[in-house]
């Protein structure tokens, strides 16, 4: 248990989702340890007894997200409700309490996996590991950027933005930093064994969350070697794929990859094409938040653009297109393959972007990189 | 009443008379439904022996049964187990629970014994007990065929009338309520089998929110690739973790003395569709679909069924396997207790069992011939009576399946803590030690484990009694269905008020035992995993249990439940969960 506290407050700090010494991190198999000493410690420990829980993390997040944390709580009375993918799909939405009262605590997280405490940070748990308490606390984090920026585009557009929306936004743009860019090559393909495409998974994973192209452990990645498709495993940290890669036989013969990625069958329509060999999927913020951006006024089929948009729209030159997490009717599986077959790109509503390449990863993340830095820009430029 | 229908019905073979008994609100606020509200009526009488007349025989439904809930189909079968002397339970699919929700009852409780041989025959308010003389030794199939256009169907097959301890119950004639030999009971009771016809509605509190709280559920189940991905168990049936089980060196074979099974790849899931070309069904209610039926009728083996009668018996022959599977549903008899006596058999025998003695062993068993006789005992007794106890990997009588617990610790302390034996239903660590939901934990460390398998037996303790499936925890979780709860019942509740009620039911269960004389002693696991490796591939070893690690988890489980250092239930923390105390132990 104290590796996994400690693994997981380091993780915290070198995402940037919260500075160093800020992380509070308690768990319990037996006992209950702490990763340090805090006045909070005893609220905590309340909130302990009064739920079924092994682990609570609590922590006020780092810039940029500490401010628009804040605004969105203070500004989304008792709950917010972000309308990207994995908020919809895992989190539903985010309760907001008045204090750190252990009660109201306990009433906000026996319904939700987390509570945000304005002005104080989020509060999270785990039931199995403190790794869900991490996933919670930076899906809340990415959740909150990309409502904030989605919201504020929007309201920009309408003439509504207000003076406070401005000034918060003036403020955290400040922390934004430079667009990413990957200073060194990935493995070049063509590959010539398994242990080489595994390695090359290995780096491109890693270097998409160093350059903070994907949040938590989403995202997914693949290639296809031999007639059979490595995947990184559903729930896997793209930052830590050792042994984490299913092989999946293309005939079907196997059900061994049956713990790969929920995309996995995006990923296979998209390599069963033949010209691509490798799919690369992030979720890197601006082209979420550009994803969420329509114009189209009194659309009907407001609220299911997730699931129905029939609109061509596209972001940074490449489609934007409806599609859910997995194989559902509404899947993404049966969007973004027929997508890529004509772009380098595509961008899920709400979601992230999947890109592709020929025989490595060069192009994939190229792409990718590429992308969001072009919606990063588009967004500004369309203020 | 919303999602309960606020009605049971019992029935009292011997006189014939049925009642109605109409529990307070209160009871079905505490204990839920399935296996709560059956645990609940099973507790002042679960001291008599099994097949005591008043000991009662219950089928229990939960109140999102006849909902559109998600995977709400199910219903509990429970009583004294004739195999483990534990409270026993089997959660079960098929039409019967939702049947008999919409015949207007939340329960059905069976005491006494027919003079001879009945069925019961339940149409809405009606109850009509009818000869069944002229089934007498039939086989399910052969009984279903014969009382299908009646409603929904709940039948015992030949096993039960010879005395099989793992004779179980099969429904609509392919979905077996198993593991805890309740078949038995009903031959103990002279009752062939139960029909149910329902016409009526359930009613709903909040009609919206459960449309909504099931899109949430939905959405999560169309985002697991274990439930709905393309090599996921609505593709292929619970037989598609054969691959990953054995990848993972967790197949036990040859009677769990190695746990890798060389012709693995040619008797995997894949392979079985290929062969029987099955169709897709499922229980009422469920989108997961996970039953495959092949186009001859015949049921596919399920996961550990599939493991049991490949791996563990030394088997290569795909048809063998699907015959033992559709011997044992024939007889009626639970597959993972019959392939593991068999590999037990075969151990104590010294050389393997070939295809054809697998089959005509199984014959005797069912029927009371021969050997037969003796290995429908069980495993535990058959290997007492040859002088062999070691070579019964069972847990508490309970014979284990198909998940070696030298490859997952979590696993093994759940088999070791499991209140109906070794069963893999009651924590299912497999979720997060092998298919990484809701998170990836290390299967090879005890560490915080001792929490997480308690928290699980809580939260299947709800799920049972909900009644839901397990495997829709794959994707989704209590957050989720406490709304759909409270949607259906209008009862206010969050998941954490829930897993309140299923540490209350798991608790009752160990008072139960404990009252049957079960101590912390019998929470442990077969010698063997403590002595022998598992088999490694030179760069992934796998180690026996270290005991001294797993005695100290389970002294945490122990801490973490309530229980004293011994392991019994106590006074004091059955007051906290306002438990009623009959225990036998210090408090």
């Amino acid at each position: 248990m104290e590796r996994l506290i400690r693994k997981y407050v380091d993780k915290l700090i070198r995402s940037g989702l919260a500075e160093a010494g800020a992380p509070l991190m308690g768990a319990r198999d037996a006992e209950l340890i702490w990763n340090r000493e805090d006045k909070n410690r005893a609220i905590l420990q309340e909130i302990f007894t009064g739920l079924h829980i092994s682990t609570l993390l609590f922590a006020l997040p780092a810039e940029p997200y500490r401010t628009l944390v804040d605004f969105l709580a203070r500004t989304s009375p008792g709950t917010i409700h972000p309308q990207d993918t994995e908020t919809r799909t895992f989190l539903h939405d985010l309760p907001v309490v008045t204090s750190l009262a252990p009660a109201e605590i306990i009433r906000a997280l026996k319904n939700r996996k987390c509570a945000i405490v304005p002005g104080r940070g989020i509060i999270t748990y785990g039931t199995v590991s403190p790794e869900q308490a991490f996933v919670t606390f930076s899906s809340a984090c990415f959740a909150c950027f990309v409502k904030f920026f989605a919201d504020y585009l929007r309201d920009v557009r309408n003439g509504s933005a207000n003076p406070e929306q401005k000034a918060v936004f003036q403020q955290v743009v400040d922390y934004l930093g430079s667009p990413a860019r990957l200073d060194f090559s990935l493995t070049h393909g063509p590959f010539r064994d398994e242990a080489t495409v595994l390695t090359a998974m290995e780096e491109a994973g890693k270097a998409t969350v160093d350059c903070r192209l994907v949040d938590s452990y989403f995202g997914n990645i693949s290639c296809l070697f031999k007639d059979i498709l490595y995947i990184s495993q559903t729930g896997s940290s793209l930052d830590e794929l050792r042994g984490c890669i299913d092989p999946v036989p293309m005939d079907g013969s196997s059900c061994v990859g049956i713990t790969a990625s929920s995309e996995l069958s995006a990923h296979r329509a998209i390599v069963t094409a033949g010209t691509h060999r490798t799919v690369l999927h992030g979720h890197p913020k601006f082209s979420v938040i550009l994803s969420l951006a329509c114009n189209e006024k009194n659309c009907a089929l407001r609220g299911q653009c997730h699931l129905r948009c029939p609109r061509r729209r596209q972001a940074a030159g490449v489609p934007i297109v409806p599609g859910e997490v997995g194989t559902g009717p509404y899947g993404l599986c049966h969007t973004v393959p027929p997508a890529l077959a004509e772009h380098r790109g595509a961008i899920v509503y709400g979601h992230g972007v999947f890109t592709v390449g020929k025989t490595d990863f060069n192009d994939a993340f190229a792409s990718l990189l590429d992308i969001e830095n072009a919606c990063r820009k588009e967004y500004f430029a369309s203020l | 009443m919303n999602g309960w229908c606020g009605k049971i019905l019992k029935i009292d073979l011997s006189s014939g008379r049925t009642e109605a008994k109409r529990p307070e609100r209160e009871i079905y606020a505490r204990w839920i439904g399935g296996r709560g509200l059956a645990g609940y009526y099973l507790r002042d009488k679960v001291t008599r022996s099994w097949d005591h007349p008043e000991m009662p025989l219950l089928f229990f439904t939960g109140p999102l049964v006849g909902t559109t809930s998600p995977t709400s189909g199910r219903m509990t079968v429970m009583s004294r187990s004739p195999l483990t002397g534990t409270a026993g339970d089997a959660s079960v699919g098929g039409s019967l629970g939702t049947a008999l929700k919409k015949a207007g009852w939340d329960g059905l409780i069976i005491t006494g014994r027919a003079k001879t041989l009945c069925g019961i025959e339940i149409a809405d308010d009606q109850v009509t007990l009818v000869d069944a003389a002229a089934l007498a030794g039939t086989g399910t199939s052969g009984a279903y065929a014969r009382l299908k256009k009646k409603g929904a169907v709940a039948l015992a097959g030949p096993a039960a009338g010879v005395g099989v301890r793992f004779a179980d119950i099969v429904v609509d004639g392919h979905y077996a309520a198993g593991r805890a030999g309740l078949g038995l009971h009903f031959a103990a009771r002279n009752l062939k089998y139960l029909t149910v016809r329902g016409s009526g509605k359930i009613r709903i509190a909040y009609p919206e929110a459960l449309k909504k709280a099931n899109e949430d559920v939905r959405r999560l189940m169309a985002a697991s690739p274990v439930l709905l991905g393309e090599l996921g168990i609505g593709q292929y049936g619970t037989a598609a973790l054969y691959d990953l089980l054995d990848a993972r060196r967790m197949m036990p074979t040859d009677n769990f003395r190695r746990t890798r099974f060389d012709a693995a790849r040619r008797m995997n899931a894949h392979a079985f569709r290929q062969r029987y070309a099955p169709r897709r069904t499922g229980c009422r209610g469920c989108s997961i679909l996970c039953k495959k039926i092949a186009a001859d009728g015949r049921s596919l083996p399920e996961f550990e069924t599939l493991s049991h009668f490949s791996a563990l018996v030394g088997n290569t022959n795909l048809e063998t396997v699907m015959e033992a599977n559709r011997l044992c549903n024939d007889l009626g008899m639970d597959t993972i207790s019959a392939a593991a006596t068999l590999a037990c058999h075969g151990e104590i025998r010294g050389r393997p069992l070939e295809p054809s003695e697998i089959l005509s062993l199984l014959m005797d068993i069912g029927t009371g011939r021969g050997i037969g006789q003796a290995l429908g005992q069980g495993a535990a007794a058959y290997a007492r009576a040859c002088g062999r106890p070691e070579t019964a990997m069972t847990v508490k009588n309970l014979e284990l399946p198909g998940y070696d617990p030298r490859g997952a610790y979590g696993m093994a302390l759940a088999y070791a803590t499991s209140t109906r034996g070794g069963c893999h239903l009651r924590a299912y660590p497999i979720s997060h030690e092998i298919l990484r939901k809701p998170v990836a934990t290390d299967r090879f460390t005890f560490s915080g484990k001792a929490r997480i398998i308690k928290g699980a037996e809580d939260l299947f303790a709800v799920v049972d009694s909900l009644t839901a499936c397990k495997f829709v925890f794959f994707a989704a979780s209590l957050e989720e269905y406490a709304r759909i709860y409270t949607a259906v019942t209008g009862v206010e509740s969050s998941a954490d008020d829930l897993l309140t009620a299923g540490e209350r039911i798991d608790y009752s269960e160990r008072i139960m035992n404990d009252n049957n004389g079960f101590r912390g002693t019998d929470d442990d696991l077969p010698a063997r995993f403590f002595e022998l490796p598992g088999t490694g591939d030179g760069h992934l070893e796998i180690p026996p249990l270290d005991r001294a690690e797993f005695l100290k988890a389970r002294a945490a489980y122990r801490r973490i439940r309530g229980l004293n250092e011994e392991g019994r239930p106590t006074r004091e923390k059955a007051a906290e969960m306002a438990i009623d105390w009959d225990g036998s132990s210090e408090g």
